[in-house]
């Protein structure tokens, strides 16, 4: 773990489903100088477009014990990414330097090769450019000198109203990324399928709070009454070796 | 998954023509390790070379079809250590360079031979051009395969069988076609490659039988459990972001309807290998020629149609995160 690997790590325990990262990722990756995400039919009956970011819902147990989850999905940049070996032009590639996988729409023939190969359904066919399109990490945007720096972040991480996104470098044990996914038994998805995911996500924490009797009624107050205590025979029992008042 | 028609004629096209050049060869060399004395003419290896090139160049432009960006095609040859995609791209023109000089070199008869072996056989250079293409022809069959067989998300296709029966198809319909050249030329290799015609499809039969029934028996495609980290045994989907179509619901998904799906396996079976071996039976041991050449076409719809149904039965595993819209 000492090649650099960018990723984001999102607490399921904050989000809401507000899906404001599903908007901001469109609109700063559309607007780009990648060209846009296409759009047909946007305000038609069967529209159909390209997001790299989607939230999903889902809900589990049985009526009335349930709970919602919502379940922002973009693609993981996984270490050993099964969609990159199989393209044969080499269009879609890792980038050494950070980690982030790629797709490089110049070199990309539209065969859809590699979103067979992604267990996760996060690589979208942009029907008009003919190329296949995926999450960048904001790589546009993540080295922009021209940005102050607190905003050199992924656009879905600014856009979070409620935090529930970071992002960092998860191969550096010090960074706010691996912290929090060790600190809060982040996870990856589909372990099994041997793709090592680096998103990561923070499971849903039940923040309960125990409440005993004793914390609520004075345990130490036998006679129920509240005011001054009567005063200590000399004879009885002291406090501090040294008066019994 | 969904099938897409450009990729069902590629598949079916080309593995005949591989078969049909594989069975021109295995002829040729049928010959030459017997009597010695016999061997058919120069014409009709030619003719067969021919029909092999013209069916992978008709595969080829229909691979074409399948590109959004075909004018970059030639880029797809670079990730061949890794990519199966990339080692067909280039195993298919070899094989039409290969199947090209195999049938020039039978037409104009030129056949110096190159090496003299102690019995008194030699091999000349048709020979020799017709191992390579038979070699690039098998190693083809297992690339197109591969292509599907290690896509491991798909567990209809993540099997040995799938290259297997694509190598037993390709060379069923492959033997059937020469067969019909020969038929057409007169050749004598014609009971020969009847008879082998009809021992592959049956073979072919054999093997997609073991393939259905294996894949009757998968083990469940996913789980929501592991899909989103949630460890809960009631699980589902509410929402999956969106109400209308995007990439991810349309290349994913066929929906056959369950009282259908038993109607096209039963035309599979019975178009794709029942019939043809039948008949391929009937024509190698009558010399039936009628039943020889009806085998093909009726083949080539029930291969089709077992392309299809590869395709669309395939389960892949992000279909899990989309199972309801909202
Ligand atoms: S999530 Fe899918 S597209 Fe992204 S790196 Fe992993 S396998 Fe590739
Ligand atoms: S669609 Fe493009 S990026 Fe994907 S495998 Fe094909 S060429 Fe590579």
């Amino acid at each position: 773990m000492s090649r650099k690997q960018l990723a984001l790590v999102i607490d399921l325990n904050i989000c809401v489903g507000c899906h404001a990262c599903v908007t901001s990722c469109k609109e700063w990756n559309t607007s780009g100088w990648a060209g846009p995400m296409s759009d047909t039919d946007p305000y038609g009956a069967d529209p159909l477009g390209v997001f790299f970011n989607r939230v999903q819902t889902f809900e589990a147990g049985e009526f009335p014990l349930t709970e919602t989850i919502h379940f922002p999905k973009s693609c993981l940049h996984c270490e050993d990414p099964p969609c990159v070996p199989v393209c044969p032009t080499g269009a879609s590639f890792k980038r050494e330097e950070d980690g982030i996988v790629l797709v490089d729409y110049d070199k990309c023939i539209g065969c859809k090769y590699c979103s067979w190969n992604c267990p996760y359904g996060v690589r979208e066919f942009d029907t008009k450019q003919g190329v296949m399109k995926k999450c960048t990490l904001c790589a546009d945007r993540i080295y922009d000198e021209t940005l102050p720096e607190d905003r050199r972040k992924p656009a879905c991480v600014l856009a979070c109203p409620a935090g529930a996104r970071m992002f960092g470098d998860i191969s550096d044990p010090a960074s706010e990324a691996s912290q929090a996914i060790r600190d809060n038994a982040g996870f990856q998805i589909m372990p099994e399928m041997g793709t090592r995911p680096a998103n990561h996500y923070l499971p849903r924490r039940k923040t309960k709070m125990v409440i005993h009797d004793d914390e609520l009624m004075r345990a130490d107050n036998p006679l129920l009454k509240e005011g001054e205590l009567p005063r200590p025979q000399l004879s009885e029992p002291f406090l501090d070796d040294i008066t019994s008042w | 998954m969904k099938p897409a028609f450009s990729v069902l004629f590629l598949t079916t096209l080309i593995g005949m023509g591989q078969g049909l050049l594989i069975a021109l060869v295995a002829g040729q060399f049928y010959f030459v390790i017997g009597t010695g004395n016999e061997q058919d003419s120069g014409l009709f290896y030619a003719t067969g070379s021919a029909a092999g090139l013209a069916l992978l160049g008709l595969g080829l432009i229909a691979s074409f079809f399948h590109l959004t960006h075909p004018e970059r095609g030639m880029r797809s040859i670079v990730r061949w250590r890794t990519s199966w995609l990339s080692r067909e791209v280039i195993l298919l023109p070899a094989c039409m360079g290969l199947a090209f000089l195999y049938g020039a070199a039978h037409w104009f008869g030129f056949a110096p031979v190159l090496i003299t072996f102690g019995n008194q056989k030699s091999l000349d250079l048709t020979m020799a051009i017709g191992f390579l293409l038979a070699a690039s022809c098998a190693m083809l069959f297992i690339a197109t395969g591969m292509i599907y067989a290690c896509v491991r998300f798909v567990k209809e296709w993540a099997t040995p069988m799938t290259v297997i029966n694509y190598t037993l198809m390709g060379l069923s319909s492959g033997f059937a076609a020469a067969a019909i050249v020969a038929a057409v030329e007169n050749a004598l290799l014609r009971d020969f490659l009847a008879g082998w015609a009809a021992l592959f499809t049956l073979l072919a039969f054999a093997a997609k039988g073991v393939t259905l029934w294996r894949n009757k028996h998968l083990p469940a495609p996913f789980s929501l459990k592991s899909a989103i980290g949630v460890h809960h045994g009631s699980i589902r989907q509410l929402s999956q972001g969106f109400n209308c179509r995007s990439f991810n619901t349309t290349e994913f998904f066929t929906r056959i309807s369950p009282e259908v799906k038993p109607w096209l396996i039963g035309l599979m079976l019975v178009f794709g290998f029942a019939a043809p071996s039948a008949l391929l039976l009937a024509g190698w041991a009558d010399r039936y020629l009628p039943a020889l050449i009806a085998a093909l076409p009726i083949q080539y719809v029930g291969l089709l149609t077992e392309r299809w149904l590869f395709f669309a039965s395939g389960q892949h595993v992000q279909n899990v995160y989309y199972q309801r819209k909202s």
